[in-house]
């Protein structure tokens, strides 16, 4: 009766080397261990600021992305026609002379010409500086399809977002109130924090109209429909208005609700601030009674009071947040209808939110000065914190939702307060303090500046003399005049088009434009693949850089092989989206702990050597020789202004070594791998809550070299920019919109949250919601080629609530057409009673090419797997005078995925789901058979 | 269940076989010399092979002789035990039988009753599975043992016992399908017991822990619809009882003999098909299978 | 070996909070990824990359919709390994002794180099929590990490099973529950957890949390005072906005 004798301690690796994951926007802190020199197991590094040791799904199946049979293998030429994925493999010397034959001629005589858009990309200030060395002004990420509502809403009212940008002080709140569809985004964090709060027994209330995920753990779950967020918000900001119960100190310390507003219709300058000559937002002091320049010492700004000049009547911004919000419109049995929550619902939601924040608040001991010099003894929290996911942003009302949901938050005081929701570094930052976009273009020089920021007005627009958009996606055009993040989702199609110009060479890196990250996915198929009356290609060449075979490869001239990310270097910057956590900067490093076994290249190390090649400014010396061998060179060596460079720790000071700002320190890299790949730089207490007006907070920031200077700001209850918009609508000013144009510009660019409707015009007969989100164990994961994950999401149902199911007579396993206005599929369905009852939705970009990500032909992600891309448009139907509008927020071009309604009827099963496209030859061959995967003995 | 063929060929065969084998011990039909070998002969060829079949699924047969350690606790290794003290204790009673025209009476009741031992410790592997409610009851072991008994029986040529027992059988068999059908729903597991989420309200799968199948999905998951389970259980006991029956009861004649044997053994392993297709594992709660 | 121990030295186990569990799945991989590469035969797929890929995994989250008889569905997601059980069926029913559960901790193993393959002891777990490993053909299952929770290499803060060192929301707890002053006992008292199964017999060593009462949010007469309207009038508004500045 003896127990077999077993190894308790076995050794677990020859040797951990620690790096940063690559499979989403978290970027945590992998331990990675080795054995006989190759990838054995990953964990999370217990270290990291990110995930403190945790790791999701696709963290730990990194192992199976990195071995993945669908790695690109080498360069590759296009022998066959465009979409056939025939290829043949070429060395990178001519990969290189292939394109710079394209694009040397077209920097030298029309740099526009070139179209250069990365997708996932985590190097966004390296790739956009690559962009502006070569200078054409077509440079952007994926923001625009993906969320820049959810961004740019908070960079414009309170000087920092969402997702990573800021987060719920978990420690200390009592209520949290997550909105939106999908549930990825700081997807650890969220989860780490949900845990936290809920062991302490907080409430969490989800507004999403699926129970999936973080709502269905949330204690209470409301079921809105889709896009009718910040409708509930606006009731909800009514109810607490209208009970006084919003925090009026606040308000007033801390945010433009006391600054004067011109209520002169006929002036010029109605709706806009009243400045000083200095440009500052004025204020009646409370004390004096006298008008003043916000940040005077001792002011305190009056929310009340109103100030007469020059026949002119300045009223403060909470007299027109009282006049808009108390109006019985916004009264929760006015919207209950339309939001799908009982009126009383919204109220008992509005009372708990106000009860949290004022009957449970809290304190905390630190001291600190705010910027008007005033001390403070104690820090107020109103621990209700919220949150949002992309649901309420990709809607064309998303960005005033966003807005609604800050202001929301803003009234009641639970911005960077204790217990509320906080900035992390480099936030807070206003949007005055980023740069505005640059189109200023010249043959054979750079950009005139950086392509992407914040428009404060009509004369920021990206525009050319002769008033047509400058940039190939029409981003900062009247069309859509605040769209900071671009528009990637508009690019083929424009260019296909020649709408506003034609372009010569598409350059993208890791964005599936054929797949699922394009709208219309057959439509851009087709314009990838179209030709000219002459037999060529209308988007004459692509060059396309991905680590896999995945479908947009088929659709490319040439390929530039990227490595898996445990083979590269990359540096999550300061200068980017960092890592950092809201008491703490941080920025981390990717490196190669294991090096590639193929002839590929990082992406990045492959720009250093094409833009040498093209003698680009910044990535050649005054000889001309080659200045970054790679992208570690460039991460260690660039300076993006003295003393700030792509990683803020061990810098090199004058004696020692230094975070924040500092001189290049060429061991820089070897710091970072012997402290785990991660640097991380505490903000001292007292310095950690308030920052956009703690005196503390503000010199640290500038000491960590954030700014260059204090840059204390009152939140925008009132984005006076759209205001400006609407002046020119209004037909002030020299720029002017287009006819067609100005009366849409007057109704949506409100400088207070408003909601309107998003049904779409060609809509009828279509009344069903249809959404997607990625499942947590794939979301934004480069491929679900991973053959660990794909076994637990291999294929999608849409889902339907069982009122949908029962009134088509469906049951679990059945398949249904679904139609929208511009296209047809035909799905498996299965019932979800948890879900609001008009609302169908399925897992996204489950569903797999033919051919592509090296999977069998027969994979269940091509036969049973679909998408909803292609019931989606890039533009809307023709409107009554023939014009087609993009399918994208008017304010900032975020594309509206979620406003897509469908109809639903009962299909015949299928062989397959449709629409069928024919595979693609795989450039990869198929992977293997069966795995066993070990690699110690 | 899966109705995995080498378990199904290896219970009927190796029941026929032992169940001869008991028959033989027991001196029925009291034969000898080369008429001894050709009985023993099939006896042996029906247990032995379906022993042989049953390894079929084993992952690794060649450590099959590591299941004789663990008779303490294991049905399984049991009837490893009794299956070898049978065939042992059998074999020799047949070598004196075949060769020495010598009956050891003794060695022959033994033989038997480690034959019926291993059809009993075989029942058990199933009826002790509380895993299956439609095994879990006395009538699974009343089921093989009265299937092996009248196989035996008509084997060994008894016409009458044949008759009797094949009729005994086939009865249990019924009310083993009868009472069967109710035991999953008597056992009290269900998906609120599985899932202790009852208290909240009804309670339904949804998404499956994986989009694709699973070992035990295919092992312990197969559903077959109701009439097509009502029709192969006529068929079953028709072929099993009821035929040969009728054929029993005819003038003797050798090909009717072999039509009654046959008849039999295709009803029995239908009868096998279903013991295994119809069993529910309640797993397959979790999976909201059942 | 297939006797079980008349009492074990601990009963070390998990427990698993289904109010907390968000269903992502990282348990289920990080397990796979440990298990692959430590205790045993690697945990094999078959047709990884093809039409019906299908491995094997010791850990897996169901999910389930309950619908209560009053309010909305819930959506509650469910992960499931195998749960030590003090009278491990899996245990007795193994010919070979491959099954067993060790005396010192309760942790149910299988030793794989005498395991034939039979399959019984799935047959008799009614949870799910062995499966054959189709590569290797031995039966593989939850090892409770029995190669991380005594490893010396590892730091003692690692010493815990993989699925929860990597649980993001903190939903999986690891500890005695034969020591009724350990967290996790009292972990256990405190929300009411339960057995799977109980009428089986089989006592699991695992415990359930069962989720928290959902949609409690109390109705609006009770909130009411919250929002009282301090005016009727949106123009009083001012009004009041004036008198309420005063006292700040």
């Amino acid at each position: 009766m003896n127990q077999p004798v077993i190894d308790l301690s076995p050794k677990v690796s020859d040797e951990i080397r620690k790096t940063t994951c690559y499979m989403c926007a978290c970027r945590c802190g992998i331990d990675v261990h080795l054995k006989d020199g190759k990838v054995a197991y990953i964990e999370g590094n217990r270290d990291h600021p990110v995930n403190q040791g945790v790791l999701c799904a696709k963290g730990s199946a990194g192992i199976m992305q990195h071995n993945a049979p669908s790695r690109l293998k080498s360069p590759l030429k296009r022998t066959g026609p465009r979409g056939s994925g025939e290829f043949e493999e070429i060395s990178w010397d001519e990969a290189y002379q292939i394109a710079a034959d394209w694009l040397e001629p077209i920097r030298r005589e029309n740099p526009e010409k070139l179209a250069f858009f990365t997708g996932r990309d985590q190097s966004q200030s390296f790739t956009s500086f690559w962009a502006q060395a070569f200078g054409t002004p077509n440079y952007a990420a994926h923001g625009g399809f993906c969320s820049v509502n959810m961004a740019a809403a908070g960079i414009y009212t309170m000087g920092g977002a969402f997702w990573e940008f800021g987060q719920p002080d978990w420690d200390h709140t009592k209520l949290f109130m997550l909105f939106g569809v999908a549930e990825d985004h700081d997807s650890n964090p969220i989860k780490m924090g949900i845990g936290k709060i809920k062991g302490r027994g907080a409430r969490v209330i989800g507004v999403n109209p699926i129970r999936t995920g973080y709502n269905a753990v949330a204690d209470d779950w409301v079921g809105i429909t889709p896009g009718t967020d910040g409708l509930f918000i606006l009731a909800m900001v009514h109810c607490l208005m209208k009970a006084g119960k919003i925090d009026l100190n606040y308000l007033a310390q801390y945010t433009d609700a006391p600054v004067l507003l011109n209520c002169d219709e006929k002036s010029p300058d109605f709706g806009l601030y009243l400045r000083d000559e200095n440009g500052k937002q004025l204020v009646i002091d409370r004390e004096t009674g006298k008008l003043t320049p916000f940040d005077q010492p001792g002011v305190r700004p009056d929310l009340s009071a109103t100030h007469r000049a020059k026949g002119v009547t300045h009223r403060p911004v909470f007299h027109q947040m009282a006049d808009m919000y108390l109006s019985d419109e916004y009264a929760p049995e006015a919207v209950a209808d339309r939001c799908g929550i009982p009126a009383d619902r919204i109220r008992a939601i509005a009372a708990e939110l106000a009860r949290v924040a004022f009957d449970e608040a809290i304190e905390l001991n630190h001291a600190w000065t705010d910027f008007r010099g005033e001390k403070h003894t104690k820090m107020t929290g109103r621990p209700v914190s919220f949150h949002a996911m992309r649901g309420i942003s990709a809607h064309a009302n998303g960005f005033q939702t966003c807005r609604a949901l800050h202001v929301l938050q803003i009234i009641l005081g639970t911005v960077e307060v204790p217990g509320g929701f906080r900035f992390k570094p480099p936030y807070p930052k206003p949007a005055t303090a980023h740069p505005k976009p640059h189109v200023g273009m010249t043959p054979g020089a750079p950009l005139n500046g950086p392509h992407l920021g914040f428009v404060h007005g009509p004369d920021d627009l990206a525009l050319k003399d002769d008033g047509t958009p400058a940039r190939i996606d029409k981003a900062f055009t009247w069309e859509n005049p605040m769209s900071s993040h671009g528009l990637m989702h508009m690019v083929i199609s424009n260019a296909h088009a020649g709408d506003p110009y034609k372009i010569d060479t598409l350059f993208m890196y890791m964005a599936n434009m054929s797949w699922n990250s394009s709208m219309n996915t057959g439509g851009v198929m087709e314009m990838l693949t179209d030709k000219d009356e002459n037999g060529d290609y209308v988007i004459p060449r692509i060059i396309y850089s991905d680590a896999y075979s995945s479908e947009m490869v088929a659709y490319a001239d040439l390929i530039l092989p990227d490595t898996t990310y445990l083979e590269r270097h990359d540096c999550i910057s300061l200068l980017d989206r960092p890592i950092c956590e809201a008491d703490a900067a941080a920025d981390a490093i990717r490196w190669p702990v294991v090096e590639p076994d193929r002839n590929v290249k990082g992406f990045q190390s492959a720009l250093c050597d094409l833009g040498a090649k093209l003698g680009l400014p910044g990535f050649v010396n005054d000889d001309g020789s080659q200045k970054y061998a790679d992208y570690a060179d460039y991460i260690i060596n660039h300076e993006r202004r003295p003393g700030i460079g792509p990683l803020a720790g061990w810098r090199m000071g004058e004696n020692e070594l230094q975070s924040g700002r500092g001189g290049v320190n060429a061991a820089q890299i070897d710091n970072y791998i012997e402290n785990g790949g991660f640097f991380v730089e505490h903000i001292p207490d007292g310095a950690n809550y308030y920052k956009p007006w703690n005196k503390a907070y503000q010199d640290w920031a500038v000491g960590m070299g954030l700014y260059d200077s204090p840059q204390p700001y009152l939140f925008s209850l009132y984005v006076e920019p759209m205001r400006k918009f609407q002046l020119a609508a209004e037909g002030h000013g020299m720029r002017q919109p287009p006819e067609h144009l100005r009366q849409r510009i007057k109704d949506t660019m409100s400088p207070l949250p408003i909601w309107y409707e998003t049904d779409q015009e060609g809509n009828e007969g279509y009344t069903v919601n249809a959404l997607t989100q990625r499942p947590m164990a794939m979301y934004h994961s480069w491929g679900s080629q991973n053959a660990w994950l794909r076994q637990l999401h291999g294929r999608n149902p849409l889902y339907l609530p069982t009122k949908l199911m029962r009134e088509h007579e469906l049951t679990d396993g059945d398949w249904a057409r679904v139609s929208s206005p511009h296209g047809e599929i035909t799905v498996p369905v299965m019932e979800m009673a948890a879900l609001n009852e008009n609302t169908v939705w399925t897992w996204n970009a489950i569903g797999k090419r033919k051919g592509a990500w090296a999977l069998d032909k027969d994979a269940p992600e091509a036969t049973k797997g679909f998408l909803l891309n292609h019931l989606i448009h890039e533009l809307l139907p023709p409107k009554k005078d023939g014009m087609r509008w993009a399918n994208s927020d008017p304010i900032t071009g975020q594309a509206a995925w979620f406003d897509l309604k469908v109809k639903i009827e009962k299909a015949v099963a299928p062989k397959e789901s449709r629409p069928e496209y024919p595979p693609i030859k795989s450039p990869v061959g198929q992977g293997p058979d069966h795995l066993a995967w070990k690699v110690g003995k | 269940m899966h109705p995995a063929p080498s378990v199904i060929f290896f219970s009927v065969f190796s029941g026929l076989g032992f169940g001869l084998l008991v028959w033989l011990g027991l001196g029925i039909p009291a034969v000898t010399g080369w008429s001894a070998f050709a009985f023993f002969a099939i006896a042996y060829l029906l247990a032995v092979g379906g022993l042989i079949s049953s390894t079929f699924h084993l992952g690794h047969p060649e450590r099959a002789l590591k299941a004789f350690t663990q008779w303490r606790s294991s049905w399984l290794s049991r009837e490893a035990w009794c299956a070898v003290a049978a065939l042992v204790l059998t074999g020799f009673y047949g070598l004196g039988l075949v060769f020495l025209d010598t009956r050891w009476t003794i060695l022959g009741l033994l033989g038997a009753l480690f034959s019926i031992g291993t059809v009993f410790t075989t029942s058990m592997i199933y009826g002790q599975l509380k895993t299956v409610p439609r095994w879990n009851m006395p009538l699974t072991p009343a089921n093989f043992l009265s299937l092996s008994l009248a196989g035996g029986a008509l084997l060994a040529g008894q016409v009458s016992e044949a008759m009797v027992l094949i009729l005994i059988a086939g009865i249990i068999q019924a009310v083993t399908w009868l009472l069967g059908d109710k035991r999953l729903a008597a056992s009290g597991t269900d998906m609120a017991s599985a899932t202790r989420l009852g208290d909240i309200g009804t309670v339904r799968a949804f998404e499956p822990p994986h989009t694709g199948t699973n070992y035990l999905l295919r092992e312990f998951v197969h559903v077959i619809g109701r009439k097509h389970s009502a029709k192969l259980r006529l068929i079953s006991i028709g072929l099993m009882a009821v035929l040969p029956v009728v054929l029993l009861l005819l003038p003797f004649h050798h090909i009717i003999a072999v039509v009654a044997v046959l008849a039999h053994v295709a009803g029995v392993l239908i009868a096998r098909w279903l013991f295994f297709a119809e069993a529910e594992h309640v797993v397959g709660l979790y999976y909201g299978k059942r | 070996m297939t006797t079980l121990p008349n009492a074990t030295d601990k009963k070390l186990g998990l427990v698993i909070d289904l109010d907390t569990c968000v269903g992502c799945h990282a348990c289920v991989i990080s397990c796979k990824g440990w298990n692959t590469e430590n205790y045993g035969a690697p945990l094999s797929d078959q047709d990884p990359y093809g039409a019906n890929p299908s491995g094997t995994f010791l850990n897996r989250v169901h999910s389930y919709e309950v619908q209560p008889a009053q309010g909305e569905a819930q959506l509650i997601h469910f992960p499931k390994s195998c749960l030590h059980c003090e009278d491990a069926p899996c245990v007795t029913v193994c010919p070979t002794g491959a099954s067993y559960k060790r005396v010192e901790d309760g942790i149910v193993l299988v030793n794989e180099s005498d395991c034939i393959g039979c399959g019984l002891c799935a047959w008799a777990c009614p949870y799910g929590a062995r499966e054959m490993d189709a590569e290797e053909k031995v039966m593989k299952k939850c090892t409770l990490c029995v190669d991380r929770i005594y490893n010396d290499n590892l730091p003692e803060v690692d010493r815990v099973p993989s699925c929860v060192r990597t649980c993001p929301a903190g939903a999986r707890h690891f500890g005695d529950l034969g020591d009724p002053d350990s967290a996790v006992s009292k972990l256990v008292a405190e929300r009411g957890g339960v057995d799977l199964m109980p009428e089986q017999g089989t006592k699991p060593v695992n415990k359930y949390l069962p989720p928290r009462p959902k949609d409690a949010l109390p109705e609006f007469d009770v909130l009411a005072p919250f929002l009282e309207p301090v005016v009727e009038e949106p123009k009083g508004f001012l009004g009041w906005l004036d008198k309420a500045l005063e006292k700040i």
